[in-house]
């Protein structure tokens, strides 16, 4: 039943052409429906597809499904193919998990707005674009997919297109990500040229050749160093394009202009990681390219410290997750750079899980507080949401890193292969988790502790809440308030917990917050599940030799940094007045993104205006027209022309015509 | 079966030419009709010629030929016929020339609109198909006559001066390719031990030249270049397009950048590269560049135009660009990719100006400080155009992509870095477009445009079939490349075997072999053992270039 793959894409796809023809007329609820019953029939094909590989022999577990012929010229033949092995197996299962519980979630927090059929419609095409990017059998394919992701975040971030602000994020993103694509299209310009073609098995297969548990094996073969080292570059140009990474992260918070489930689903559980998957299965590439390696474990690292640090000053609640987000793509990043792809992969589930729980129950608070998201106006929520309470804490507690959370053991992991590959980075990390559990308990105190805020706020209109981010000029409510004769989301009286269908997602994701570490227990010997599954289509990963003492003493010192920054970050802010540990220049995420704004608005701007109006139009046309006046051809000419006598020119082409015909019986004739 | 060809050529003339002859009173009502039913007979045949068209190596020579001398003593004959290389250029014109014709004249009347743009698509498709020189040049000449009178019949109030501008840049142009056409029939027969009778032949053409000195086959490309330098247009010689494309009427500025810019890249390909494939290798880095530049320099000035037609306009030079740079790669994949740019480039660019057109039934203005929010109110039209504006940019999955990525690709193996220059235009087309579309479509919306109708049925009709074949050629691109490839694989390696010291790799050249293409009629280079022009010339031409 491998063939259950084809359904995995074929249904999300099914679900976008039905909503995209017939959605007007289904209207709400029932265009939600389709598209959440399309992500959940995927799920379980997906489930199906898993148990059936599982039947199999570790190094048996693969299959190749082709579709048809893509681009077939000369030496170049690319196929829309599955590649089904255990790395797009563990993609696959946990994207349209995940995105199932978002789709239901989508029908309620929708609920009303007059695009829900258009949301629908772009919500399965992004999932089906995302499995095609990890379920591609080649590099061309993966790309497809990649573009379209990226494609159905730009709609998505402009949702409500008719805010400045989103479509101006919606096309920041879209072009940011562009960048990184550049990467990616030159590296597989270099694949093509290195290799002569696309397939994952023909390019990686060969440089796993002969490894006994490799799942591409093919025959032996070895890449330059210099060769690998630039098509991984460049391929991780394209990652820090779509995982948000130093220095292409700017994008990830206007993203955040959309609808909070898309926040929750493209920009921090699956799109994002992306990158993630991308460079994991490189990894026979990456075994040839050790300075990839450490750019990659150095930019992870980098990003993870910054971008906690600006997350532990933001007040809107959706940009500090934002932040929060690009700080543990960074993680993961890590985990990839040191050689252990398995536990960066494990991470990427695990933040799967709880960050998309943080963005979901942070819709519900959004929700109930009529769409105002600075937290510094929230406060005391405890009390008259208790479930989405519990359902945020669980994921306040999983990306703090606490014992028995799902965070603190991938973190662990990857902080113990970080450790064995350079202690620098180890303690950038491990005091960045302990930065992270503050930034994180200081939301929590915000916005369900302390003092209820809210009720002084409430008679301010809708969408003036101030951020305190300056690069971005104005976070409005969620929701499309301007929108004329719609009453707008009102939420009269208490704040209250969600419907149902918001609820249940929330607490499914709770739950694999709580026990969502269960997979991969690398701490206790045989329950790494996950590590095993994995470990066929690493053949390279770098084994972790750290001996159990050292893995315990490790995991002490992070989980005490852990408790610290929760113990700091509670007690300092359940009074939300501290100006001081606010500097303004985190606060502004350290300029970059006003750099970049000011070089692109500014000489950027200014070099392509001069192209545009002073060289093409002034010196160019300028130039030919001067030459076209100096021959006379200008003036009382052209005037004439004007006015209507180019059949003087048509006689003129045939007068020419009969000119050459003469000459040239002449010549024959001579 | 080759009357199917000289049906393609002469329909349209012929209805052009009944047309005028029409008595002036009932032409306003019947010529519509008359017009838009040869169009879409012309269409049919079109089709049945890319259906029936043969694929396969065997295949790789010119399909639905006739031929009738038509001027002896001199070798010009009505040669026409079709190959890889024109067929879908071919089918793509014959699409887009209803639709063009679907949308009303501004200015002329009715009998001369369409009269023009009949004559018009007769000239496009003979010079797509004729293979005598002499033919060629006659047809690339006259498209400028409708041309003018269709430019002139715009809105603009730059119109004349626009259509002037027009005229005597690409006029000028002709007379390089006048100058050209003539000295290579002169020096091919100069060096031609036999003589011949059809030396205004292509093949016969494409066999002489070889035999020539290297520095008169780079003058003689030049001269060709230039020409077709103007028409496409590439920078630096592309200042009368922005100006032509605006000022026409919205279904003139669709043929225009649609057809009419295809001539060009058509020709320096067929007429350019084939017949001078040495020097073509040699002068690949000026042209190259000229390409680069073209993708940059166009989306660039594209990006800060205040009116979306301009910026259509501009944006169409890209796209020249980046076929001149799968062009000049000389792989199979850079030339395809080339090809394919073309089509894609009448199908996007086509579609653009047409919806460009609607917007301007609406909001009779294309300045974007004007526009703003109409997605609210044309919820449709903001779709489609998202779509083809996607095309546009090189989303996998539509059209655009497949001819970009293998225009790079192609382009990369021999000539690396003008590719990876090239491909910095994904990110510059996306800033223009997306940005371009934002002006238009999103935002609040002011009070007009709160309230314009949506697509009408018409409308839509008129844009489905070119979205079809966007979604169809980004899709399912097989059926167009594998009629594509063998044309292309034996060009490749024509331009191999024409420079000894120039390799491409297996995996960028296919299954061509070392000939002019194969015909019925002149015999294969290097098989027939004694033929002038064999082997034996290739090494004086490469020794010359050696001494050189």
């Amino acid at each position: 039943m491998v063939n259950a793959a084809y359904v995995v894409v074929a249904l999300p796809l099914l679900g976008f052409a039905t909503n995209l023809v017939f959605g007007r007329r289904l209207k709400e609820p029932l265009a939600g429906w389709v598209g959440t019953m399309a992500a959940v029939g995927s799920f379980v094909a997906a489930l199906i597809t898993w148990v059936t590989m599982l039947g199999k022999p570790a190094d048996q577990r693969v299959a190749n499904l082709n579709i048809f012929t893509w681009v077939p010229v000369a030496g170049l033949h690319v196929n829309a193919g599955l590649w089904v092995d255990p790395l797009s197996l563990t993609m696959i299962l946990f994207v349209t998990g995940v995105s199932s519980a978002i789709h239901l979630y989508s029908i309620g927090y929708m609920h009303r707005d007059p695009g829900f059929d258009r949301f629908f419609v772009y919500l399965n095409l992004f999932l089906f674009s995302m499995l095609v990017l990890v379920l591609a059998d080649n590099f061309l394919f993966s790309f497809l997919g990649w573009e379209g992701v990226g494609f159905c975040s730009y709609g998505l971030i402009g949702f409500w297109f008719q805010r400045e602000t989103a479509a101006v994020a919606a096309k920041k993103a879209f072009v940011t990500n562009r960048v990184g694509d550049v990467g990616f299209l030159i590296a597989m310009f270099l694949i093509f040229d290195h290799f002569g073609s696309l397939n994952y098995r023909n390019v990686l297969g060969t440089l796993v050749g002969g490894h006994p548990v490799g799942l591409m094996a093919g025959a032996p073969g070895a890449i330059p160093g210099s060769t690998a080292t630039a098509i991984t570059m460049l391929l991780f140009l394209g990652a820090v394009g779509k995982s948000a990474q130093i220095p292409l992260y700017i994008w990830l918070v206007d993203a955040m202009e959309g609808p909070t489930p898309i926040s929750a689903l493209i920009h921090a559980a699956t799109m994002v990681t992306a990158g993630v998957y991308l460079m994991s299965r490189v990894a026979p590439l990456l075994h040839y390219a050790h300075a990839t390696s450490w750019v990659i474990a150095s930019v992870g690292t980098g990003s993870a410290f910054l971008a906690a640090t600006i997350a532990a000053t933001q007040d809107d609640i959706k940009k500090c997750l934002a932040y929060s987000t690009v700080s543990q793509l960074g993680y993961m990043f890590m985990a990839v750079g040191a050689g252990d792809y398995a536990d960066g992969l494990f991470h990427m589930m695990t933040h799967a899980f709880f960050k998309a729980l943080l963005f979901l129950a942070a819709g519900a608070v959004i929700h109930a507080m009529a769409d105002n998201q600075d937290m510094k106006k929230m406060g005391g929520l405890a009390r008259f949401m208790p479930l989405t309470t519990i359902c945020f804490v669980a994921g306040w507690l999983a990306i703090s890193g606490i014992v028995p959370f799902a965070g603190f053991w991938s973190k662990d992991a990857v902080l113990d292969s970080v450790w064995q590959m350079n202690k620098v980075l180890w303690a950038i990390g491990a005091f960045t988790a302990g930065l992270t559990a503050y930034y994180m308990s200081r939301q929590v105190a915000l916005v369900f502790m302390g003092k209820a805020r809210w009720s002084e706020a409430r008679p301010e209109p809708v969408g003036a809440a101030v951020s305190g981010h300056g690069a971005s000029v104005h976070s409005g409510g969620d929701h499309e308030v301007s929108e004329p004769g719609l009453p707008a989301p009102s939420h009269a009286g208490t704040p209250h917990d969600a419907p149902w269908t918001m609820s249940l997602p929330l607490v499914l994701l709770a739950i694999a917050s709580l026990l969502g570490g269960g997979i991969n227990f690398s701490a206790f010997g045989h329950f790494d599940y996950l590590s095993r599954f994995l470990s066929p289509i690493f053949p390279y990963a770098t084994a972790i030799t750290l001996s159990s003492g050292t893995k315990w003493a490790l995991s002490l010192v992070t989980l005490a940094l852990c408790l610290g920054g929760l113990g700091l970050g509670l007690r300092t802010w359940r009074s939300a007045e501290h100006p001081a540990l606010e500097p303004v220049f985190l606060r502004r995420a350290w300029f970059w993104d006003a750099v970049v704004s000011a070089t692109v608005s500014g000489p950027l701007r200014a070099g392509a205006d001069a192209l545009a109006f002073v060289v093409d139009g002034r010196l160019v046309d300028g130039f030919v027209n001067g030459v076209a006046g100096t021959l006379a051809l200008s003036g009382r000419v052209v005037r004439k022309l004007q006015t209507g006598y180019l059949r003087t020119y048509a006689i003129g082409i045939g007068a020419g015509l009969i000119a050459f015909l003469a000459y040239i019986t002449f010549r024959v004739g001579s | 079966m080759g009357w199917a060809i000289d049906v393609i050529i002469l329909l349209p003339l012929g209805a052009a030419l009944a047309l005028v002859t029409l008595p002036r009173a009932g032409s306003a009502s019947l010529s519509r009709p008359l017009a838009l039913g040869v169009a879409a007979i012309e269409f049919a045949f079109a089709i049945w010629v890319a259906v029936a068209f043969k694929t396969g190596n065997a295949h790789a020579g010119f399909q639905f030929t006739t031929r009738q001398s038509w001027f002896g003593p001199l070798g010009i004959s009505w040669y026409v016929g079709v190959d890889g290389i024109s067929l879908f250029l071919v089918a793509v014109t014959a699409l887009l020339f209803p639709i063009a014709m679907a949308s009303p004249p501004v200015r002329n009347s009715p009998r001369a609109f369409y009269g023009w743009m009949l004559l018009l698509e007769s000239a496009c498709m003979a010079t797509f198909l004729s293979l005598d020189a002499f033919l060629f040049f006659i047809a690339f000449e006259v498209t400028l006559v409708p041309g003018y009178f269709l430019i002139v019949g715009g809105e603009g109030p730059r119109r004349a001066y626009a259509a002037t501008k027009f005229f005597l840049f690409t006029f000028a142009g002709s007379a390089f390719l006048f100058v050209g056409i003539i000295f290579t029939y002169l020096l091919v027969q100069g060096h031609e031990p036999h003589g011949t009778v059809d030396s205004f032949n292509i093949v016969a053409l494409a066999r002489g030249t070889v035999n020539l000195p290297v520095t008169d086959q780079d003058l003689l490309l030049v001269a060709f270049g230039i020409a077709f330098a103007v028409k496409m247009p590439l920078v630096p010689f592309h200042t009368w397009m922005p100006d032509a494309y605006s000022e026409a009427p919205t279904g003139v500025s669709m043929v225009l950048a649609g057809v009419l810019f295809k001539l060009g890249a058509y020709g320096i390909l067929r007429w350019g590269i084939f017949l001078f494939p040495l020097a073509a290798v040699q002068l690949a880095p000026l042209a190259l560049t000229l390409g680069v530049i073209g993708v940059i320099w166009g989306s660039v000035v594209a990006a800060m135009q205040k009116d979306l037609k301009r910026l259509v306009a501009y944006g169409s030079l890209a796209g020249v660009g980046f076929i001149v740079v799968g062009l000049f790669g000389f792989t199979s994949q850079g030339i395809t990719g080339g090809i394919l740019e073309m089509v894609n480039h009448t199908l996007v660019t086509g579609a653009l100006f047409l919806l460009v057109g609607m917007v301007w039934e609406r909001r009779r203005t294309y300045a974007f400080s004007q526009l703003g929010g109409l997605q609210r109110a044309t919820p449709i039209l903001g779709w489609v155009f998202m779509v083809v504006i996607l095309a546009d940019l090189g989303l996998p999955g539509l059209n655009g992509f497949i001819g970009e990525f293998l225009v790079l690709i192609g382009t990369f193996i021999t000539h690396r870095w003008w590719a990876v220059v090239a491909t910095s235009g994904a990110v510059l087309g996306a800033v223009y477009l997306l940005w371009a579309y934002q002006r238009v479509f999103h935002g609040p919306a002011q009070a007009v445009n709160a309230t314009l109708k949506d697509m009408t049925w018409a409308e839509r009709v008129a844009v489905a079939p070119l979205l079809a074949a966007i979604i169809f050629i980004g899709v399912y691109p097989q059926p167009v490349l594998s009629r594509m490839e063998p044309a292309v694989d034996h060009l490749v390696a024509h331009i191999e075997a024409a420079d000894p010291g120039f390799k491409i790799p297996a995996k960028a050249r296919g299954h061509g072999t070392f000939v002019v293409p194969k015909d019925q009629v002149v015999a294969v280079l290097g098989a027939s053992g004694p033929a002038p022009g064999g082997a034996g010339s290739l090494k004086t031409a490469s020794a010359k270039r050696g001494a050189k």
